[in-house]
């Protein structure tokens, strides 16, 4: 008996440090990602970001001049004893029999030896300035290790936060007001070819939408719309419609007969029951497919690129940090920034309604 | 007879503005709606402005059509008012999905059998047939786009690619999504892990590419590494890789890539997984132990056979996404390296390279990869008994 309750508590040990493990992996991306959008330019160029955590660094205590020592480093030199190159200085220094440790700090002709200690120490050099640079639309100064001055204009996230905004606003809500009508049209009324029509629901589910581009942007050409939010609008409302449809259909035709019935007798007309009944019936698979469409709308990238186009005044969030990758892939304090802002919305949205959005998921996937 | 002629009088002029009023309607409705979509194509107006009038435009001018469309049907008697009301509710997402998804598949098919330069515009001039096929003739390729789309040299890289990222991307999620159910519905602290592994799924893949680039990042071999990955390399006496752009191993590269989408996409399988197990009646798995079934036989026995519908749906979603992945690899390595897949190929040739017959071809064999699942989804669609 005590056997097996031990072995009980092993197995539960082991999940429990298997999970967290998994854990770990899956939130250590995103944790380094928003600690070093904290870190300076600086910083975040020399050291790692988990140099915020107290770890065991060298710190200068003492400087010395390689001639008063009479070290040549062409040759092989001798410190306190122990023999030398140049390169092993510089590159992982070296420890004297009494405890001493020695680097060249420089380059060969002027530098310097440095005795260093090793000790705890944090970088703690947190900054909010990345943030700024990359919400404003102003240019920003730096000064460079020679001096001189260099100029980088901000990246105007704020303006790519309105526009995503304003595409991703009525490209959820326009969506779920056609899809809703369509499915209460689809559950609870009779019209010839209702079966086909359905059934070409279900196969579209599937189609990928990279079919649809190249006709569509011609169409937006010739409409004269290509670039604007509205292309972005009937784009996403197209693109998502099939499975708006089928996860409301799933939902509104499952709701009770009976209270249907009851509204029908005194009187009502189709509108009128499906605005005073059954949208409110259906707030939890409204929300979970509104929760579904803001995510894919605000995390696009492919439809935004082909539709809205490389005008700088309409790009998307996206667009912006897409654009920061391609041409200045090395500015970390920049690129951390910039992806932190555009996970902050989706990640609030997520986390408080998380509920609907599981829902939404089970109720698209378990029967699809 | 005075009165007569009034009421007819009247009746007509009833008849008559239950005709104009609901032509009036929408004529005011469209001309309102031309008049915010004037305004919002101008956008001289301050951002916040237009994003608000966009909003209230865009969602309201939908409402607003539906309301005036279903006024007017109300209006009629009540035999068309019943044959015309359901296309009021269906009409507009059917008129759309054709716009935007059916249509294109065929309209994307004849594209595909062009040259870059499409087909030309109004080509069958009755008058002039024989000019018409002239002018089709240079352009015409039949399906030749296809040919070239299984020889090109990249193409087949593409493909090669995307069946790596089916074999071990759609699989290693399916597993470890099915690994973190388990483990999940077993430990102590099951909502937070739940929570943390599912987060990613909020983030999008151009965010994700960040992230993931700054642990791939690399620097030379003399000074601090700050990418994680290669800090820890470095750190056990390795050597720094730039490991998605790792040339050398081609085309393992791919590996580094296929792990950012298993990272975001692991939380989707686990939650429909999770659900699925608990669904699992708790006698079943009790009678398992009272026979003598260790853990790993419940799992592999009663679980997994129980949850079988549930995996082939993960598997079928994952695969479909794998399938269509685009944004990591253009926004990690743009498809150079050796990490080309089908949806970038088809992005470059349509777009960038401004071939549409070829990047159309590419889209169709796309979609030709995708209809078994799709016919599958509708044999399920039959079976049940909701229609």
């Amino acid at each position: 008996m005590g056997s097996i309750q031990n072995q009980r508590r092993w197995g539960s040990l082991l999940v429990n440090i298997g999970l967290l493990l998994l854990v770990l992996f899956w939130t250590i991306p995103t944790f380094g990602l928003l600690v070093s959008s904290f870190r300076t330019r600086e910083s975040i160029q020399a050291s790692g970001w988990w140099n915020v955590f107290p770890h065991r660094a060298y710190e200068t205590v003492a400087t010395l001049s390689p001639a008063e020592m009479g070290l040549d480093p062409t040759g092989p030199m001798v410190i306190e004893g122990v023999e030398t190159t140049f390169e092993e200085m510089r590159k992982t220094g070296i420890t004297t029999p009494d405890g001493t440790f020695y680097r060249w700090v420089g380059n060969r002709r002027i530098g310097r030896v440095e005795i260093q200690e090793q000790s705890w120490t944090v970088d703690w050099d947190f900054t909010l300035d990345n943030y700024r640079q990359v919400l404003s639309g102003k240019n920003f100064e730096y000064k460079q290790p020679d001096g001189t001055i260099k100029v980088i204009p901000g990246d105007n996230f704020i303006s790519a936060f309105l526009n995503s905004l304003a595409v991703a606003v009525p490209a959820t809500v326009i969506p779920i007001l056609v899809a809703a009508f369509a499915a209460y049209g689809f559950a609870w009324m009779n019209f010839p070819g209702r079966r086909m029509l359905f059934i070409m629901v279900v196969a579209l589910l599937v189609v990928p939408l990279q079919l649809a581009l190249v006709p569509i942007l011609r169409d937006f050409r010739s409409l004269q719309i290509n670039g604007t939010f509205m292309a972005m609008w009937l784009a996403h409302t197209g693109f998502g419609l099939p499975l708006a449809t089928y996860l409301l259909f799933n939902y509104i035709s499952t709701l009770p007969r009976e209270t249907l019935e009851s509204a029908f007798i005194d009187g009502a007309s189709h509108f009128v029951v499906f605005r005073k009944l059954i949208l409110p019936l259906s707030v939890p698979a409204l929300a979970s497919f509104a929760i579904f469409q803001f995510l894919w709308v605000w995390n696009d990238y492919l439809v935004a690129l082909i539709f809205l186009g490389g005008s700088p005044e309409t790009k998307v969030i996206t667009q912006r940090l897409a654009d920061i990758v391609g041409s200045r892939g090395n500015d970390w304090h920049l690129l951390t920034a910039g992806a932190f802002l555009t996970m902050l919305l989706p990640m609030i949205v997520f986390f408080s309604l998380q509920r609907f959005f599981v829902r939404g998921l089970l109720a698209g996937s378990v029967k699809g | 007879m005075q009165s007569e002629s009034a009421q007819e009088q009247s009746g007509l002029v009833a008849r008559l503005l239950n005709l104009a009023l609901p032509v009036a309607a929408l004529i005011i409705a469209l001309v309102a709606m031309y008049l915010g979509f004037d305004f919002l194509r101008a956008g001289s107006a301050p951002k916040w402005l237009i994003v608000l009038v966009a909003i209230v435009w865009g969602v309201g001018g939908v409402a607003a059509l539906y309301w005036i469309l279903n006024w007017i049907v109300e209006r009629m008697n009540l035999k068309w008012r019943g044959r015309l009301q359901p296309f009021v509710f269906v009409g507009p997402a059917i008129v759309m999905l054709m716009w935007f998804l059916a249509v294109p598949v065929l309209r994307t098919f004849w594209l595909s059998l062009f040259n870059r330069d499409g087909p030309p515009i109004g080509w069958l001039n009755w008058s002039d047939i024989g000019g018409s096929f002239a002018s089709l003739s240079g352009r015409f390729v039949g399906l030749d786009n296809y040919v070239a789309v299984f020889t090109d040299r990249l193409m087949r890289e593409a493909f090669r690619n995307n069946i790596m990222w089916i074999v071990f991307g759609a699989t290693l999620t399916v597993i470890v999504g099915l690994l973190i159910a388990v483990l999940a519905d077993r430990s102590s602290f099951e909502r937070v892990s739940k929570s943390a592994i599912f987060l990613p799924m909020a983030i999008s893949f151009v965010g994700a590419g960040v992230i993931w680039n700054f642990i791939y990042e690399v620097r030379p071999v003399d000074v601090p590494q700050i990418g994680l990955l290669n800090a820890v390399v470095v750190g056990l006496g390795g050597k720094p890789q730039p490991w998605p752009a790792w040339t050398a191993i081609s085309p393992w590269n791919n590996l580094f890539l296929i792990v950012i989408v298993i990272w975001l996409q692991v939380g989707y399988a686990m939650t429909l997984f999770s659900a699925a197990l608990k669904g699992i009646p708790a006698d079943l798995l009790e009678a398992g132990r009272v026979d003598g079934a260790n853990e790993i036989q419940i799992f592999f026995r009663i679980m997994v056979p129980y949850i079988m519908g549930t995996i082939i749906t993960v598997s079928t979603t994952v695969v479909i996404f794998t399938l269509k992945v685009f944004d990591v690899v253009w926004v990690m390595t743009g498809g150079q390296f050796g990490t080309e897949v089908i949806a970038t190929q088809f992005y470059r040739q349509s777009f960038t390279a401004r071939n549409s017959g070829y990047g159309s071809a590419i889209a169709i064999v796309l979609l030709i990869a995708i209809v078994p699942v799709m016919i599958y989804n509708l044999k399920q669609f039959r079976e049940q008994e909701a229609f």
